[in-house]
């Protein structure tokens, strides 16, 4: 009986773990609610402050005037040449996106368990929604970037390598999301790792040229040991993008591929870890 | 047959872990891992692991909240779930409506399932009611454009017309439910999971719930899961039920079979239940040391009843004192679920002599229940000798005895659930 009928099933629900299946299909019957999450995130954020939407200026604003204070005129640290405010402004935008990315999808499971206790969709909306909403918030301190570029007579430094910006926050979004995933399985059962992620992205910066240049970082290290810098995916990611909106800095094309390549796999791991926890992650949670 | 069946579940067990989840650390963990999958040792994990009995003593470290559950859903049915509190339904509803998956076994279904274990899942404080009302039906499954073209109707159910720009934390809490349930009752799947949202609101909005999910079941010929353990609405909705008791099934079939069947084993949480085949001797407060009353007892199988029938009970007797005694008078009251007493009723001038040191056994009596409406009752019986205009002497009484449910079918005869009694008061007289 059953033979002849599992052609009408549906769907089965079963122990099996399927490990790898994407679930497109799916996700494209919920993209009105990725939609709906991607408008919560920005529209819930700054209802009832006064400010609203500026914030999304004023914190990075903020955070760059300081660096610029203590790193710039303070430490003296070197920009490859362009102004220092410009650089620290750059680095906070690009990085403030990842750091967002990575903090919001790897609390997935933990922020969102009232609801994915309650009801079924596929999991791996709520951390699209994440990195895409944070994408609206990006968008915004670019515009603010693109401002203090003209302001400082900047502009005629852009150049084509800043048509690669798709690329940069595509790769950045699979890197964020892969690790974030990760983490947010591994928080299902062993609660440390929300810890750990509480200072670990704020340690990740230091060892990203995000207020400082990658050329300084070569110049204290010998030849054999400049992977190092390069190990880490996000250098390179932070190369083309300087080099493209400031025009400075030089870019390691294999880096940039390594990048990439570390991106889809780091993705795709994230992916399979997630699809096994999310099955029954209410039971241990 | 098969092609009319839309929900499967076949050997579907659940299996929990007892105490602390976790206390086995990440390097246990490992290790197990290393046993198991890379040294091919066996695993502890499936071997163990006792039936799912609250008040039974922990012996292993797993229980199985659910052991091979088998049923059918046809489509169109209204299938009611019911047990005690942990009993395994709510892990039932959980693995149906994909929050977690079995251990053992498989759910199939060939329809597009929703379920609502909870009403406005989702809900954010900070959007309006408008807002969450899209942000929520999304969430239960439905496109933009759905909820679109149902967005007045779910309105106009909620009852929030004028709070719908509103964020939803300056909602009310029963607000905040009439909402949540308004996009629910929207929802076009075809199979509906639907847990006791509706002892929630208040009693108005209850029935509306109710008829709301008995016009959907009817009218669309939508598959309804529905647990609950409110027997009313159970005996209302559902056109089958099913029993769980330990992680197991325990009944399946006829409403009010199964109820009957929940009844029985349930006795705890409904006072003494006496039937033929369960005669028990309970202790009672002496009144007067004459006659006592040893059992009472429904002369039926069922215990569910419809409006139109009389039950037939039999009450046991014994004289316990030296001389023969005369039973005049038995009265029974009825209260319902809520403990409140509904009606009262005597029997008087019965004259019935009973021998001294025996038992006899007052048969045949029947109650008509045409006046009660739809609900849960039980009975406190008492006798005693003597006329009651004069009070007589009490000789013994019994308290919740004599459980029975009284079913009416069709929820839309409002009269007959409206209310504590139903009589037929209001004449015409054409001249």
């Amino acid at each position: 009986m059953q033979e002849k009928n599992s052609a009408h099933w549906i769907f089965e629900i079963s122990p099996e773990k399927s490990t790898f299946k994407l679930n497109l299909n799916e996700i494209y019957q919920y993209r009105d609610l990725l939609f709906l999450f991607i408008r919560r995130d920005i529209v819930s954020i700054y209802k009832q402050t006064i400010l609203g939407p500026i914030w999304y200026f004023l914190s990075p604003l903020l955070a760059s005037f300081t660096q610029y204070w203590v790193f710039g005129q303070i430490a003296e640290l070197p920009s490859d040449g362009a102004p220092y405010f410009l650089f620290v402004l750059s680095g906070n935008v690009l990085w403030s996106y990842f750091a967002n990315s990575l903090n919001g999808t790897s609390s997935t499971f933990s922020a969102n368990q009232g609801i994915f206790g309650k009801v079924y969709f596929p999991r791996a909306i709520v951390p699209l929604s994440i990195v895409a909403s944070n994408l609206f918030q990006f968008g915004i301190k670019i515009l603010l970037l693109l401002f203090f570029i003209i302001l400082q007579g900047w502009f005629s430094h852009i150049n084509i390598f800043a048509l690669m910006l798709p690329v940069l926050i595509i790769t950045m979004a699979m890197i964020s999301m892969g690790i974030g995933m990760i983490i947010s399985s591994l928080t299902t059962k062993y609660k440390d790792f929300s810890q750990l992620m509480g200072f670990a992205v704020g340690l990740f910066m230091y060892i990203t040229p995000v207020i400082y240049p990658t050329s300084m970082f070569l110049e204290k290290l010998p030849n054999e040991k400049h992977w190092w810098i390069y190990a880490n995916p996000m250098t390179s990611i932070f190369d083309v993008y300087r080099h493209g909106f400031l025009g400075v800095g030089t870019i390691n094309w294999f880096g940039f591929i390594y990048s990439l390549v570390f991106g889809l796999i780091v993705y795709l791991l994230g992916l399979f870890v997630f699809n096994r926890v999310e099955k029954s992650f209410m039971d241990t949670i | 047959m098969g092609s009319d069946v839309i929900l499967s579940v076949e050997n579907v067990s659940k299996l929990y872990r007892l105490g602390t989840v976790g206390t086995g650390t990440f390097g246990g963990d490992v290790q197990r891992f290393w046993k198991t999958k890379i040294l091919g040792q066996e695993d502890p994990f499936l071997k163990v692991g006792q039936t799912n009995d609250r008040t039974s003593k922990e012996k292993a470290d797993f229980v199985w909240a659910l052991k091979d559950i088998n049923f059918e859903v046809k489509r169109g049915e209204v299938l009611g779930i019911i047990g005690k509190n942990g009993a395994g339904k709510s892990t039932l509803l959980k693995l149906l409506s994909r929050i977690t998956s079995p251990t053992t076994g498989s759910i199939k279904s060939a329809g597009r399932m929703a379920s609502l274990l909870e009403v406005g899942t989702g809900f954010h404080p900070e959007l309006t009611g408008r807002e969450n009302i899209y942000l929520n039906g999304a969430i239960l499954g439905m496109t933009k454009k759905e909820i679109q073209s149902k967005f007045d109707e779910i309105v106009e159910f909620s009852g929030c017309e004028l709070y719908i720009d509103t964020p939803t934390k300056r909602y009310s809490s029963g607000m905040t439910v009439r909402l949540g349930f308004a996009v629910a009752a929207f929802l076009d799947p075809e199979i509906l999971v639907v847990d006791e949202v509706l002892a929630v609101g208040d009693a108005e909005f209850q029935k509306k719930a109710i008829g709301k999910m008995k016009e959907v079941s009817e009218t669309s010929g939508r598959t309804v899961l529905f647990v609950s353990h409110n027997m009313t609405s159970i005996s209302q909705l559902c056109t089958r039920a099913i029993l769980i008791g330990n992680g197991m099934i325990q009944d399946n079939g006829d409403v009010s079979k199964v109820l009957t069947t929940y009844m029985k084993n349930n006795s705890i949480n409904i006072g003494y239940l006496y039937n033929h085949t369960n005669w028990k001797q309970l202790q009672f407060a002496h009144l007067t040391n004459q006659i006592e009353i040893d059992s009472v007892v429904i002369n039926s199988e069922k215990l569910v009843f419809e409006q139109h029938e009389k039950i037939n009970f039999t009450i046991k007797v014994v004289n316990v004192s030296n001389e023969n005694r005369i039973l005049d008078r038995i009265s029974l009251t009825i209260k319902n679920i809520n403990d409140e007493v509904v009606l009262t009723s005597h029997l008087s001038s019965l004259k019935l002599s009973i021998e001294k040191q025996s038992f006899y056994y007052v048969k045949n009596l029947t109650l008509a229940i045409s006046n009660l409406i739809s609900g849960d009752y039980y009975c406190n019986i008492w006798i005693g000798g003597g006329d009651l205009l004069n009070y007589g002497d009490d000789y013994y009484s019994v308290d919740n005895v004599l459980y029975f449910t009284v079913r009416n079918n069709n929820i839309y005869k409002w009269y007959n659930s409206w209310g504590q009694i139903t009589v037929d008061n209001i004449h015409y007289n054409p001249s």
